[in-house]
């Protein structure tokens, strides 16, 4: 008898593990990986690896050596950053600087906190704002090598958001067109196809890995603050359809305001969260003196969870 | 009939009905029954019966014990050999009549007859204390004293009576084969207590992975023709027979937080107290037998089966006549994979309420390596009690109470859908469970000294007159 194991219920336990999460976050960044690599070629190939492979080293070594609790190990969230913070990065980023950054995402802003869910800010993307900060000419460097395809048509060396200066906002709009949502060269490697970071971002919800509330929320509250300003003055400010294809809008509402440890628990907060960050880009491209803000948008909001997470709660059964 | 469920939280456990194709089998009597004195929710029985007593099938062993206690009756012949402690399924002593088995001799008056009795009584008071001195009770888990839950409280009225076929736990396979072979029984059950519920609509809820038994149901609801009594199709999802569950999906009303179904309009009954209440009232036979699977991934099919068992039989008495304990088994557990207990004594004997001995393999059964919560918030979407496990065990491990009550930590039913869903394998539920507790206590304790207050007050008031 005593073989048989007594404990509380339940009994069973359901497939998913954390694991098994961030495995499917990483298939569905594979459509958008592959354009990447396919438009950049090598170069690209080579900050995925330099990122996905210094933040699995890095994290593996602090667990061990530092907080000596290998238990704590998680290879498949660290894979995550570093993936993720390479195509948050100009494919022109010499090696060294990806470097730091895998060491300041894994390093500074998840172990310092703690590791594995305890990290205030996104890592990655705390990461590349530091190298923006630290970095500022190499982190806007645009030009791109050749990649494995040739490109369809002249390469100009600015993003979508750049021309805005070059351009003014009425030519910028004319840019937003059904071949910048199929791929758009220029700025971030993992920014190229809005239909590649969709269709990944469509795998995980449909596979219940994320909700769509966040996501949903920032495309909704950007189109909704273009629209307004768009239409008080059409000839200042851009409008809704080359805010959301333009930058790195949709790879960080899909993949990086998505985040589990930054984002609130509830459906109600991720709404209230998607809405501030969508708004906090728009202030920042209308007003900002940085050309693209997703990024300071998603931090900014990252530091707003805890009291998103007091004020909103699930609605509970038999409870008003 | 459009599928309904209910809509806050549940999952989708695979059902591994692997024992649905198994017909009901009646077990062979053990030389030896000991039958427990608390196989009912609420205070335990008190015997009637002394050492050396002959007792027939259906002799009353034991009375009620309280006003929600239950009658327990003999369901053997033979002679009462001790009354003594002995240990349950968990390896709590509790008192049982043991009794060497004698032959097989059945009460006077207990119709043990295939014939189906129909017509339904009109006497509710008649009624009610048939269901009570058969002692039957809600054999869905709780098992509550079912006259108890049929005579609700004045002023409360029974709108709805839901009879419970969800049978939602994975491999549980025993209402699923009563309703398919004991379906018209069930059906003038659910007549009965409609009857004393003062005549209320009654809905049969089936979960769509019974196809055969909502056919079956429905034919028998249609060839019995009594009046507003249907059959419900309910989507698949766990803990859809959870009371509090069901009302949601097929009334969609909430009950209100510690408040009672009936202050909703609704009375909750499984099939299988249908069947013990239509064995009572038509019958005159005591509730001795229930139906139990015997099942388990380690096992296969046709080592499988669905007994008809009578109260007392040791477990370990069942699981010989069907092959034995398999090597393999990790865990063994009375119930359902979700809500069962584990069984730490499998010499305890069956209960009014034995549903199941379920056999699970350690892959089915270990739990994981906990780890590092990542905040994915899978057990707040899976509550469906709408709570945020997360949360609660975070207050928990910080000794706040007032926070634990002020998120309902109370109105948790311990179903399990936070653990399963956990990918860092916290043990959320074990630690929710121990603050309940706690939370419980506290409130306990405040409702008594408000009481008491209460009284002081009154007696100072008429001192003063």
């Amino acid at each position: 008898m005593d073989k048989h194991i007594v404990s509380p219920n339940p009994h069973i336990h359901s497939a998913v593990s954390t694991e098994s999460l961030m495995r499917d976050v990483v298939i569905a960044l594979v459509p958008a990986i592959v354009v990447s690599v396919l438009f950049y070629g090598w170069a690209e190939l080579l900050i995925l690896a330099v990122s996905a492979v210094s933040c699995v080293l890095i994290e593996w070594a602090i667990v061990k050596f530092l907080l000596k609790r290998p238990g704590i190990f998680s290879p498949g969230a660290a894979l995550v950053t570093g993936l993720l913070l390479a195509m948050n990065l100009p494919v022109s980023t010499p090696w060294w600087i990806v470097l730091i950054g895998a060491v300041f995402a894994i390093g500074v802003v998840k172990m310092s906190f703690g590791g594995l869910g305890q990290n205030v800010f996104n890592p990655a993307i705390a990461a590349r704002v530091f190298l923006l900060v630290s970095f500022p000419q190499q982190m806007t460097n645009w030009t791109a090598p050749q990649g494995f395809v040739a490109l369809p048509d002249a390469f100009s060396g600015a993003t979508l958001l750049g021309q805005v200066h070059i351009l003014g906002a009425e030519g910028a709009d004319a840019l937003a067109s059904v071949q910048t949502f199929l791929y758009n060269i220029g700025g971030s490697a993992g920014e190229i196809s809005a239909l590649a970071l969709l269709a990944g971002w469509v795998y995980l919800v449909v596979r219940k890995v994320i909700r769509p509330w966040i996501t949903l929320s920032i495309f909704a509250t950007v189109a909704i603050v273009a629209a307004i300003f768009h239409a008080v003055d059409p000839t200042a400010y851009t409008g809704p359809l080359f805010n959301l294809l333009s930058g790195g809008l949709i790879l960080g509402a899909c993949f990086m305001a998505t985040d589990y440890v930054t984002s609130p628990m509830s459906n109600w907060g991720g709404v209230v969260f998607g809405f501030g960050i969508g708004f906090l880009v728009m202030m920042i491209r209308y007003f900002g003196s940085y050309p693209e803000g997703v990024s300071f948008a998603i931090l900014l909001m990252n530091m707003t969870v805890p009291l998103i997470d007091r004020a909103f709660h699930g609605k509970k059964y038999g409870r008003a | 009939m459009a599928k309904i469920t209910f809509q806050i939280g549940g999952v989708h456990p695979d059902d591994s009905k692997i024992a649905r194709n198994r017909a009901i089998e009646v077990l062979p009597l053990p030389q030896t029954v000991y039958v427990s004195m608390a196989q009912h929710l609420g205070a335990p029985a008190k015997p009637v019966v002394a050492v050396g007593d002959h007792v027939k099938v259906g002799t009353v062993l034991a009375e009620p014990g309280g006003f929600i206690s239950a009658f327990v009756h003999s369901p053997v012949s033979g002679t009462v050999k001790k009354i003594e402690p002995r240990k349950d399924i968990a390896g709590n002593n509790v008192p049982h009549i043991e009794i060497a088995v004698e032959g097989d001799e059945w009460e006077e008056g207990i119709d043990l007859s295939d014939t189906l009795v129909r017509e339904i009584p009109t006497d509710r008071v008649a009624v009610l204390d048939k269901i009570k001195a058969c002692g039957v009770v809600g054999l869905g888990g709780a098992t509550f004293p079912t006259h108890v839950k049929l005579n609700p409280a004045p002023g409360s009225k029974a709108e709805c009576l839901l009879l419970n076929g969800a049978e939602c736990e994975p491999y549980l396979t025993s209402d699923f084969r009563i309703m398919l072979e004991r379906s018209s029984e069930i059906v003038v059950g659910a007549a009965i207590m409609q009857m004393v519920l003062g005549g209320c609509p009654c809905k049969i809820c089936i979960e769509e992975n019974k196809p055969e038994a909502i056919k079956a149901m429905s034919e028998a609801v249609a060839e019995l023709g009594y009046k507003d009594i249907e059959v419900v199709t309910l989507k698949k999802k766990y803990p859809q027979g959870g009371e509090k569950q069901l009302i949601a999906a097929v009334m969609k009303r909430q009950v209100g937080s510690g408040a009672l179904p009936i202050s909703v309009g609704a009375v909750v009954q499984n099939v299988a107290t249908a069947l013990a209440v239509y064995e009572a009232v038509q019958k005159n036979k005591p509730l001795i037998t229930n139906t139990l699977t015997i099942t388990g991934d380690c096992i296969p099919e046709e080592k499988q089966h669905n007994y008809l068992f009578r109260i007392g039989m040791p477990l370990s008495y069942i699981a010989e006549q069907a092959g034995g304990v398999p090597e393999n088994a990790a865990k063994l557990i009375s119930g359902g994979p979700m809500m069962g207990k584990a069984i730490a004594n499998i010499d305890a004997a069956t209960v009014k309420g034995s549903s199941s001995i379920l056999y699970l393999s350690e892959a089915a059964t270990k739990r994981g390596e906990e780890s590092f919560c990542i905040r994915c918030g899978r057990c707040a979407q899976a509550c469906p009690m709408g709570l945020e496990p997360f949360l609660l065990r975070r207050l928990y491990a910080a000794g706040d109470l007032e926070g634990l009550e002020k998120n309902a930590v109370q109105d948790c039913i311990e179903c399990g859908c936070c653990l399963y869903s956990c990918p860092a394998n916290i043990p959320l539920l074990d630690n929710i469970r121990m603050a309940k507790g706690q939370v419980m206590g506290v409130i306990r304790a405040r409702a008594a000294a408000a009481k008491v207050a209460a009284e002081a007050a009154k007696a100072a008031e008429s001192a003063a007159k």
